[in-house]
């Protein structure tokens, strides 16, 4: 046998690493096709009305230009994602700002800058809402000019794209178990929290190039759509729809692309068509690529949100129950909103262990442009209210964050909130005790508190405990039915056909690695195809941390079958060299043409899930995690500053420990931009600082060190005992801040994102800040949240 | 249009623009050059950084009339015939690029940093990269590739 170290776990030079390091990879903006014209979009000026004229400037000669409207597209005006409420391009009203109406291309690119301009637009404006309550209260009131979304034949009601209720156990009894907890309980405790919308700002905007090909007789044959996104075959879905053409004339290709973090999982549908439409109308290939502006101002972002807790607790700091409501802003189409919101709903309650839980969520439509996924989708945003609330209740009930924590956790063989019992290894003690010791917290708790006293700068420590399930929800994964081909090509390497696509998380490299390392052959030798829906099978969207698990494991799988088949075939030795795999695998190849071994998902133990119920196994597998932030806080300049930040996770084996330590620290520290830097401004629905000059991300200046720290517990679902790593680091840093600030300053904030200026209004709207210490605040006093009655009876 | 002349990687290039193109645009439309990106337009991103006259600019922000006579080297310069610049060695062993699009313009920054400081200190580190903006990786492991480049040209230098 050759003994060969081992590939998983080993932490091999990225595929396209190369390219990408000498600036050779090429992204759709630096590709370009014979005759090719240029894109550009008209868009809506108002939140909401109905078009009255479009006029054309006459000191353009509109001539030159391919020019499409509503009417123009051959199939049904749809973007589909789960309802069909989102038009491809506004035919008589308009929704939000920035909403598509009008397509033009031309040959030349700086021509389309004033052609834009020189299309006039009138509208009869309506009233439009543009946050939760402004939408819950128009239908509160029944006021029918504020209902901006009617419902839909496939689910939601007005105003609102979908809700969710979620109890613990049997509706009834769970309710009435609820009852008696607040009748029982020591302590009452109600909060409620509020995160902002946050901009995707992946370097690369979005972009496609689209081509329409024609039959003989000058209809349309079919379409080819190049771009940077992370989900092809959703394109196609969106193409057979706007063109009513079959799926595979429909040919969609992934080109390198630049950072996608969700903001390129159902956006490019849009952008595809809209390329495909003009192609189609002037005969050239078309290119439209946004400029920052235009992507900031029109694509989707992450999902604002506002979080209500009531929980009931003992005395000795036991959960008795809680309630929780989860409220999204979807902006003016449901797209994805519904998915994004089970996700919020499933992980509201954490990793705790709730006699009776009930979660309630809803997903309202305002007049703003739709918002989308974005790592974490919906988690983040019910995580953070949880997370903020615990140490609420510690506080209260005066406990330490920690002591409170410990005594409520999820641990092996109990059942999460949808009653899925945790028959894997889970150990929420063990990983609080290393984060904390990882940090020093408990050192740094004393020492601050000391120093605290005497010094303008506050200094805190605070954490974070949490999950997050990998895969698709439920009985998702069964039915996307994932496909993934493993070929032998005619050189004798072996070939990986996936349409899980790369943009920078790592999938080509991981998913080399686990046919290297089972094929028993160098990583160097495995190709990865290019995804080009005409060669690559579906093998289901690259979203919901599921690649490394879900597809990764389809990997194995079919490595697996093709070493059996060539050991059955061509009599593999059953300890390989590299060259006696190649010899068996042209051997077979010669005899039957070509080597393919083909796998669909099964799932790799029973998995029971109630859409209606909303029970059961909500995940194949969760990742696990403590995180813990240090802050500074300048009373001075009331500017909070993240100083170091220890995340810990259980993410089963880890597959590349240079990879997956990079995902974790991008993940981190675009948690730490959502709590304290990133604010989107709006005006009437239209995002007013979409530039990078006034949206303020992370610099490598503003980050604190960033330590990761895993602990490898084998799972039974991903190849080499992985599972999905993606989103969960988004989760934790916001809370674990707003925690070490709370702990810094005796304030508990709770709506981010957190600005210098809104902890300076905070601060100054006490009469007078220094008098007695901020540590002396009333936790009571605290405007943010409501408490009823902190104290029932004790 | 007016005749700009200037070089790029070390080969002199004279070309008919117009003079307020933007550098990045000649670069990547004229002269084919797409390493060099463009993330935001307006000087905010680093994307588009390229070296003039040795000193780190936004060609984003510089119209082709400037760089008449000027030295210009962009990410397609670093590399000698397809042989990595230890930097791009260690960018691509570190984890320095993960979807690639701040790399070029990350790597020319740190070209630029290490010819001013051959021993960074982190903060110099963190200092001299912040006009380069990277979604991807929380920027720790640029800082380690970095490092890396750092104390494999020291050790060069003390061999020689
Ligand atoms: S494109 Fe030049 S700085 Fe962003
Ligand atoms: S690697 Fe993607 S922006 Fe830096």
């Amino acid at each position: 046998m050759s003994e060969r170290k081992p590939i998983l776990g080993g932490s091999p030079i990225r595929k396209e690493g190369r390219a990408k390091v000498l600036g050779a990879a090429k992204y759709i903006d630096d590709q370009e096709l014979p005759d090719m014209w240029f894109g550009a979009t008209v868009r809506s000026s108002i939140a909401r009305g109905t078009i009255r004229s479009i006029t054309f400037s006459p000191e353009i000669n509109w001539e030159e230009f391919a020019i499409v409207r509503a009417s123009d597209i051959p199939g049904e005006n749809t973007i589909v994602h789960l309802t069909k409420d989102h038009p491809c391009l506004a035919a008589n009203e308009v929704n939000h700002p920035e909403e598509p109406i009008l397509l033009l291309a031309h040959p030349d690119k700086t021509a389309l800058i004033a052609a834009v301009r020189g299309v006039k637009i009138e509208y009869d404006e309506l009233p439009g809402v543009f946050t939760i309550e402004e939408s819950e209260t128009a239908v509160e009131n029944n006021d029918v000019e504020r209902i901006i979304w009617p419902g839909s034949d496939q689910g939601g009601t007005a105003n609102c794209f979908k809700t969710y209720l979620m109890y613990s156990g049997d509706a009834k009894e769970t309710e009435d178990g609820l009852a008696t907890a607040f009748e029982n309980a020591d302590f009452i405790v109600e909060g409620e929290y509020h995160t902002g919308a946050q901009e995707q700002l992946y370097i690369e905007n979005n972009g496609v190039i689209a081509e329409c090909f024609r039959d003989a007789t000058g209809g349309i044959e079919s379409l080819c759509v190049r771009g940077s996104m992370q989900c092809p075959y959703y394109l196609v879905h969106a193409l057979t729809l706007v063109f009513n053409l079959p799926e595979d004339k429909c040919r969609v290709i992934q080109v390198e692309t630049g950072g996608a973090f969700g903001g390129k999982e159902d956006f490019p549908s849009l952008i595809g068509s809209h390329a495909a439409l003009l192609a189609m109308k002037c005969g050239h290939p078309v290119k439209i690529t946004y400029d920052r502006a235009e992507d900031m101002a029109a694509t989707t972002k992450r999902h604002p949100s506002r979080t209500r807790h009531r929980t009931a607790v003992s005395k000795d700091g036991k959960l008795l129950g809680g309630t929780i409501d989860v409220a999204i802003d979807g902006g003016a189409y449901a797209t994805l909103s519904p998915v994004v919101l089970s996700r919020a709903t499933i992980h509201a309650p954490g990793p705790y262990k709730w006699p009776h839980v009930r979660v309630k969520a809803k997903a309202m439509a305002t007049n703003i442009p739709p918002h989308g996924a974005f790592r974490g989708f919906g988690a983040p945003q019910s995580l953070f209210g949880l997370e903020r609330h615990m140490d609420k209740i510690a506080k209260t009930i005066g406990l330490t964050p920690e002591e409170f924590r410990r005594r409520n956790f999820l641990a092996t063989g109990d059942c999460t909130a949808t009653g899925q019992p945790l028959v894997e290894p889970v150990d929420m003690q063990g990983l609080l005790t290393r984060a904390l010791r990882e940090a020093g917290y408990h050192e740094k708790l004393a020492r601050f508190a000391e120093e605290n006293k005497t010094s303008s700068i506050k200094r805190g420590v605070g954490f974070a405990s949490f999950m997050h399930g990998t895969g698709f929800t439920g009985s998702g994964e069964r039915r996307l039915n994932s496909l993934v081909y493993l070929d032998v090509r005619e050189d004798g390497r072996p070939e990986i056909l996936v349409s899980s696509t790369e943009f920078g998380q790592g999938t080509n490299t991981i998913l080399s690695q686990v046919a290297a390392q089972t094929l028993n052959l160098p990583y160097e030798s495995i190709v990865v195809s290019p995804v080009d829906t005409s060669i690559v099978p579906n093998s289901g969207p690259t979203v919901a941390s599921r690649t490394a698990m879900i597809v990764g494991k389809l990997v194995e799988r079919a490595s697996l079958q093709m070493l059996t088949l060539l050991r059955n075939e061509e009599k593999l030795p059953e300890a390989h060299t590299p060259e006696e795999f190649k010899a068996a695998a042209l051997a077979y190849r010669a005899k039957h043409g070509s080597l393919r071994c083909s796998v669909r998902y099964e799932p790799p133990a029973k998995i029971y899930w109630d859409d209606e119920l909303y029970r059961g196994d909500a995940y194949p597998g969760y990742a696990w995690a403590v995180y813990v932030a240090e802050v500074a806080v300048d009373m001075n300049t009331y500017m909070a500053t993240c100083t170091r930040f220890d995340a810990l996770q259980e993410v089963g084996m880890v597959m590349h420990p240079v990879l997956a330590k990079g995902q974790i620290e991008g993940g981190v520290a675009q948690g730490i931009g959502y709590a304290l830097y990133e604010k989107c401004m709006w005006k009437d629905g239209r995002m007013m600082n979409n530039q990078m000059t006034n949206y303020i991300m992370p610099t490598s200046a503003d980050l604190p060190p960033i330590h990761v720290h895993f602990e490898e517990v084998p799972s039974i679902h991903g190849p080499g005992g992985a599972k999905g790593i993606g989103e969960l680091p988004m989760d934790g840093p916001a809370p674990a801040i707003l925690n070490a600030i709370e702990n810094a300053t005796g304030v508990a904030f709770n709506t981010i994102p957190l600005l210098p200026e809104d902890i300076f209004e905070r601060f100054t709207s006490f009469t007078d800040p220094e008098l007695g210490g901020t540590e002396d605040m009333d936790p009571a006093v605290d405007r943010d949240t409501r408490v009823e009655s902190a104290e029932v009876s004790a | 249009m007016s005749v700009i002349q200037f070089s790029v990687n070390g080969k002199r290039e004279s070309i008919d623009v117009p003079p307020m193109k933007r550098l990045l645009d000649v670069l990547r439309e004229d002269l084919h050059l797409t390493g060099t990106k463009e993330g935001c337009g307006e000087g905010e991103c680093g994307a588009c950084a390229i070296l003039f006259d040795g000193e780190l600019v936004n060609s984003c922000l510089v119209p082709a009339l400037q760089a008449n006579g000027a030295r210009l080297c962009t990410i397609e310069g670093v590399s000698t015939e397809g042989h990595l610049h230890p930097i791009q060695q260690c960018f691509l062993e570190k984890g320095g690029a993960q979807c690639g699009i701040c790399t070029p313009g990350m790597i020319l920054a740190t070209h630029h940093l290490l010819d001013k400081y051959p021993n960074p200190t982190m903060a110099q580190i963190q200092e001299g990269l912040a006009g380069n903006l990277c979604r991807c990786t929380g920027y720790m492991r640029i800082f380690e590739s970095v490092q890396q480049a750092a104390q494999q040209a020291n050790e060069l230098t003390a061999k020689s």
